[in-house]
Order: structure tokens, then C-alpha cells, then sequence
């Protein structure tokens, strides 16, 4: 029987490295899709009010002692540990699902922090940060002669 | 990390709320020894007086309704987390003292111990302040 030797046609045999790095590429495209790091924990949303950021953030659980919240110029950083309940010897976990674990998050704001009045509370399992802008930073009103 | 740990799983299966928000499953740890189960949730915005605590028969139903998590005179400028109320059912295989069940939420976590008995009775269950 008669067969084209697909193998032995310079032109399909070059072009099958490119379809594999095509594949390749679109493999690590497709499953970076939809996924986050670590660095993406807690998810964060953000809200303005008179010039003023507040960064609110579910963390159900944390004590506020294990969670440390720091301002470096326009740069909110949220770090933690969630704790683990220690069982006993004689209890033995059906199901786990809560995350654990440490969490360090970085927000970058679009403006600079009066990190002095920086204000933060923890209620019901979620943080609510009040950043205000800096004085000298806020939009000046100009007066025309 | 991937994006289901970061996200908030959606009740699609939970009875619609009259108020138009969403239904989230709260994530659960379950642990036991032999005198009782205990369940800690994961229910950030919730507090004692909005959990709700129900066993029929062998039907555990915990259900929290989140006030609008709106930040007051504010407007939101992006958004990674979406606000709503939780429910979650569970069977439950071994049967529950109903009397003895204590409940309580702190930093939006509710704990319940659930002590293992011979009677099954319908009984709605009282939270504890936390």
C-alpha cells in the first residue's frame, strides 16, 4: 500500500517543534488561568471616602495579637498566623477545610499614607484598615487672580 | 495556593434569600472524639445574634446572615471578595444530646460541640454570647 512518508517531508517535520512549543505555551497559559498565589491572601477589597483608603478584609479567626499590619510610604502590609486547634490524643479530624497557615500581603495604594493616623479594627473575623493620605499629598485647591 | 482556597465557595444549591445577595458555604473543620463532634465554621461578619443553629432529626442546617458588608459613606474602588450570607447543611451520623449542644462565635468563627446520645428529638438551638 502506498503511504506519503509524512516523516520524511522536510516541511510537516519542521513544523512539528513549533506545534509542540505552540501546545507548551498554551498549556501554561491555560493553567495559570483563574490561579493565585499565596501572595494574593487575604482577598482584599478597597474603599475611598474623602481622600481616605479603607482596605477591608475577611481573616475569620485570628487573634489580633497574631496580626501585624505596617505602612511604608504608599505600601499597606498585612502579615499573620491563622492557628490550629491542637486535638487531643483521642481526637481525630473528620473534615478540614479552614486555611491555616501564615499569610503576608503587600497593597499598594495610590497615594501616600499619613501612617500616623493609620486606624485598624478587627470585628467579627474581618479587618477594617483606615488609611488617610498624607496632608501635603492631598489635591490643592488653586485660586485664579 | 490556588484560587478556590482564596475565593469564597457560592451555596448554589441554598433556597434563595428575599434580600438579593449571595449564599456562600462556610468552610468547616470537623472533629470528634467519642463523647462528642465538634464543628468550627468559617463565617467572617457574622455574630452571635445572626448565626443560626438548627438540628431536625439528623439534619444539621447553620445558616449566618452578614449585614451588607458596605464600608459607611464610602464607595467601593475594587473588589476582590464578595459579601453575603453563609448556610451549610450536614447529615449527621452519630445522634446528638440536643440539650447539651453549646454554640458560640468569636472573630467570626462559629465552635459547636455537638455531644453524642441515644435520643433523636427536633430542637431549635439557642447561641451562647460569645
Amino acid at each position: 500500500m502506498f503511504r506519503p512518508n509524512l516523516w520524511r517531508d522536510r516541511r510537516v517535520v519542521g513544523t512539528i517543534p513549533d506545534m509542540l512549543q505552540m501546545q507548551r505555551e498554551m498549556n501554561r497559559l491555560f493553567s495559570a488561568m483563574g490561579q493565585k498565589s499565596t501572595q494574593d491572601y487575604p482577598a482584599v477589597n478597597i474603599w475611598e471616602k474623602n481622600g481616605t483608603a479603607v482596605v477591608t478584609t475577611e481573616l475569620p479567626g485570628i487573634q489580633p495579637e497574631k496580626m501585624d499590619i505596617s505602612v511604608t510610604g504608599d505600601t499597606i502590609t498585612i502579615s499573620g498566623t491563622v492557628q490550629t486547634e491542637i486535638l487531643a490524643e483521642n481526637e481525630t479530624y473528620l473534615r478540614q477545610e479552614r486555611d491555616l497557615g501564615s499569610f503576608k500581603r503587600n497593597i499598594q495604594l495610590p497615594f501616600q499614607v499619613d501612617a500616623q493616623a493609620v486606624e485598624a479594627r478587627y470585628e467579627k473575623g474581618i479587618l477594617m484598615v483606615t488609611l488617610p493620605r498624607v496632608k501635603e499629598d492631598l489635591p490643592k485647591k488653586i485660586k485664579i487672580k | 495556593m490556588v484560587e478556590k482556597d482564596i475565593q469564597k465557595t457560592e451555596n448554589v444549591s441554598a433556597t434563595e434569600r428575599i434580600r438579593n445577595v449571595k449564599t456562600f458555604v462556610p468552610r468547616v473543620d470537623i472533629y470528634e472524639n467519642k463523647d462528642a463532634l465538634f464543628l468550627l465554621a468559617d463565617m467572617p461578619g457574622v455574630d452571635e445574634k445572626t448565626v443560626d443553629i438548627e438540628l431536625e432529626k439528623n439534619v444539621l442546617t447553620i445558616t449566618g446572615r452578614v449585614e451588607s458588608g458596605q464600608v459607611k459613606d464610602a464607595t467601593m474602588m475594587y473588589s476582590e471578595y464578595e459579601i453575603g450570607d453563609y448556610e451549610r447543611v450536614f447529615t449527621l451520623s452519630d445522634e446528638i444530646d440536643r440539650d447539651k449542644i453549646i454554640a458560640n462565635v468569636k472573630n467570626g468563627v462559629l465552635r459547636l460541640e455537638l455531644p453524642k446520645a441515644e435520643k433523636v428529638k427536633p430542637k431549635k438551638i439557642t447561641i451562647q454570647a460569645a
